[in-house]
């Protein structure tokens, strides 16, 4: 099971350290982690996505909870929040037609085209894990020469 | 409301907080990284006590916490003395232990440079302390020690790491001493909850063989009175973990010891005929239930516990309360008060939980030798005055105690339960004794873990701290040495420590006094010159190396599946 962790902490050096580290320790593993300032710059927001049994994931929301430096901790309901993650991919150009090609898929998954050189472009999509996934997906064809991903976060 | 500013050192603003939260004696041992903050402890009037190893100066502190319920403190320099300190503080927080650490640390601009002595204790330590601070200015040190002591000894206690370096110490600057701390994420304490509580009754009058499982956490929170009063209203047998041993008289009718690994066979036999079980702070230890899936099986378990995150951890829960356990034992007697308790028929389940327990104590093959550990732990009790405090080290002489030796006197038994740490009884003994001078101490130890933290003999004897070491010598690692004869077939090795060395001399190099115990009569006389002397006390009692503990639940089955002495 997939489960969004949206975790209040203070902002103060060493949290992230000891909140990855809580997860390690406790043998769960983090799929993705974004971490921002919140409006109040006293606090950031960890964004954590995790998989397990609904067991474990209750076990280490309450871990997470017992940690002192975590204000608030929230299990996000997939279907009533808002989770999206930005993806970075460098694709190849190797003909003529690649570009055009590439510029009509990222208008059908609402993607945006950036830095378009002659041999390469990098496209952008904000987007939930899974369709991220699928886009992809119909890159792979053209070659994907990198590609970066901030992990989830989510309200 | 601050007080008035004053102008001072980091290390004077760290003994004056010291001195504010009413600390009297703290265990350690100076080096570079500590020496501006023993200089201030010099001019203070706390109390020093000099250890040989910091992992000692933890115990000590770890005993002194667990007796007195308030931090024990403990000081050493930076990186090797801080590391030697995590052994002990790692067993603090296995056993929730109160404890303040205060280490030494290579001046601010230093760190991250490896510089001489430096280490990331705060890193190193993460995983195994409440919490830790690192205080980067001389004005944070007040505010970081109440905030320790407040984190430490609240909810479920355990250790808090100060980590100061050193020109924060030697820093003048101008300092006041808060009266109050805000931690927007720790809320230790929680409301008595009501409706579990009555859902926990409800459970236990409709169950048929109920039982109550007794923890630390008993022991903790100092629920003994509770505990006592709802067994008798309820006519409830009680079993404790290993660490709950001490919550409940063992002399008392309705006791039937601790079960788990090397628990009572009628504790053990008993826990699995249960339907439902009325559990007091514990952690479900493997140790204690044996394989998770089978304990909890046809079982209907009631926790209560400080800790929300202990619940459904090891267990599936049918009611939890969470909050202290005294207060929500008070809760639940003061309900059950004004129930009309039915009397069950003749109460069929006691009869047969006292016919279980009567078979099994006449019934037990103990090792037939004279010095067996049954009859040297029976005689130590015999002896031992019932408010004294008694530690002990880790190994098979430990589970001897849990077996042989009954505890009396609430709150009177302490041991490295969790982390297991050898070494540990010795130094915990001597901090006990720091914390309680009016009773005696004595530390049931085994040759193997007391050899780690003898040193020890040191501390007590020059600083006036008297107390007894109950060796129980097979002069080998004996635990393991029993493993290697149940499951690897006799292929003994690493055990054997060849008489070496002698304890008795050992004990007079030191200027301790060293008596080699060698019938049960003179063990007795022994115990009575140890209880009368103003000099710690060593009595080295040889026993046959291959007496095993037993009955034992071999890991990974269940309390059912015990080997008993065949």
């Amino acid at each position: 099971m997939w489960a969004i962790l949206s975790i209040r902490v203070e902002n103060k050096p060493g949290i992230l350290f000891k909140v990855t580290h809580l997860f390690r320790s406790r043998n769960f593993n983090i799929d993705s982690i974004s971490v921002g300032v919140m409006e109040n710059p006293e606090f950031s927001k960890m964004t954590i996505t995790t998989v397990g049994t609904e067991k474990q994931i209750a076990q280490i929301v309450k871990q997470l909870d017992k940690m002192i430096d975590t204000i608030e901790v929230k299990r996000l309901d997939e279907n009533e929040s808002v989770y999206k993650e930005l993806a970075l991919f460098k694709i190849k150009l190797s003909e003529a037609s690649d570009s055009i090609e590439i510029n009509k898929l990222a208008d059908t998954y609402g993607a945006k085209v950036h830095n378009e050189q002659k041999d390469s472009l990098i496209v952008e999509l904000t987007s939930t894990p899974d369709k991220i996934k699928t886009f992809e997906e119909v890159l792979k064809p053209f070659g994907i020469l990198d590609s970066a991903r901030t992990g989830v976060t989510a309200l | 409301m601050n007080d008035k500013m004053e102008v001072m050192n980091g290390g004077k603003a760290l003994m004056k907080a010291l001195e504010k939260e009413g600390v009297k004696e703290v265990f350690g041992l100076p080096g570079g990284a500590n020496l501006p903050m023993y200089d201030e402890l010099y001019k203070s009037n706390i109390r020093h006590i000099l250890v040989r190893h910091e992992q000692s100066a933890a115990h000590m502190a770890d005993g002194f916490g667990r007796v007195s319920r308030k931090p024990g403190v403990c000081f050493a320099t930076s990186g090797p003395g801080a590391t030697n300190l995590l052994t002990g503080i790692a067993t603090a927080q296995a056993d929730s232990a109160p404890m303040i650490a205060v280490t030494g640390q290579v001046p601010v601009n230093m760190i991250g440079r490896d510089a001489f002595q430096e280490s990331d204790i705060i890193g190193m330590s993460n995983p195994c302390v409440k919490y830790a601070f690192q205080p980067r200015t001389p004005q944070e040190i007040p505010e970081v020690v109440k905030k320790g002591f407040y984190i430490a000894e609240t909810g479920r206690p355990g250790p808090v790491l100060l980590d100061i370096p050193k020109d924060v110490q030697q820093n003048e600057a101008e300092i006041t001493f808060p009266n109050e701390v805000r931690i927007p994420g720790y809320h230790p304490w929680t409301d008595v909850d009501i409706t579990n509580i009555e859902r926990s009754i409800d459970l236990l009058l409709s169950s048929e063989k109920p039982i109550i499982l007794a923890g630390g956490g008993t022991i903790i929170s100092s629920a003994f009175a509770e505990l006592q009063s709802i067994a008798e209203m309820l006519m409830i047998p009680v079993v404790t973990t290993f660490k709950g041993k001490g919550s409940f008289p063992e002399n008392h009718p309705l006791s039937l010891g601790p079960i788990g690994m090397h628990g009572h066979a009628e504790a053990n036999k008993i826990m699995s005929e249960v339907d439902c079980v009325l559990a007091i702070g514990t952690r479900f230890s493997d140790r204690s239930v044996g394989t998770f899936e089978e304990f909890e099986k046809n079982l209907k378990i009631i926790h209560m516990d400080v800790d929300p995150a202990e619940i459904g951890k090891n267990q599936t829960t049918q009611v939890a309360v969470i909050g202290d356990v005294r207060a929500s034992l008070r809760v639940m007697l003061k309900i059950l008060a004004k129930k009309v308790l039915k009397k069950s028929d003749g109460n069929k389940w006691l009869k047969h939980v006292n016919e279980v327990k009567d078979y099994w104590r006449e019934n037990l093959k103990l090792h037939p030798g004279e010095m067996s550990a049954a009859k040297i732990l029976r005689k130590l009790r015999e002896v031992l005055p019932k408010e004294s405090i008694v530690t002990t080290e880790v190994g098979q002489h430990q589970m001897w105690a849990s077996l042989f030796f009954d505890a009396i006197h609430p709150g009177t038994f302490f041991s490295s339960t969790g982390l297991g740490t050898m070494g540990w009884g010795f130094p915990a003994a001597i901090g006990a004794k720091v914390a309680r001078p009016d009773v005696p101490v004595l530390d049931i130890a085994g040759d193997g873990s007391f050899n780690m933290t003898e040193n020890s003999l040191a501390t007590s004897v020059l600083e006036d701290i008297p107390v007894i070491v109950f060796l129980i010598n097979n002069f080998s690692l004996g635990m393991v040495a029993q493993w290697q004869r149940t499951f690897y077939e006799r292929r003994m090795i690493g055990i054997d420590l060849k008489k070496c060395p002698d304890y008795v001399k050992l004990a007079e190099s030191y200027g301790a006094q060293g008596i080699r115990a060698q019938s049960l009569d003179e063990l007795g006389k022994a115990v009575k010159v140890g209880l009368n002397s103003e000099v710690s006390t060593v009595i080295d009692i040889p026993i046959d190396p291959e007496e095993d503990v037993l009955p034992f639940v071999a890991p990974g089955t269940s309390l059912k599946d015990m080997i008993l002495p065949s």
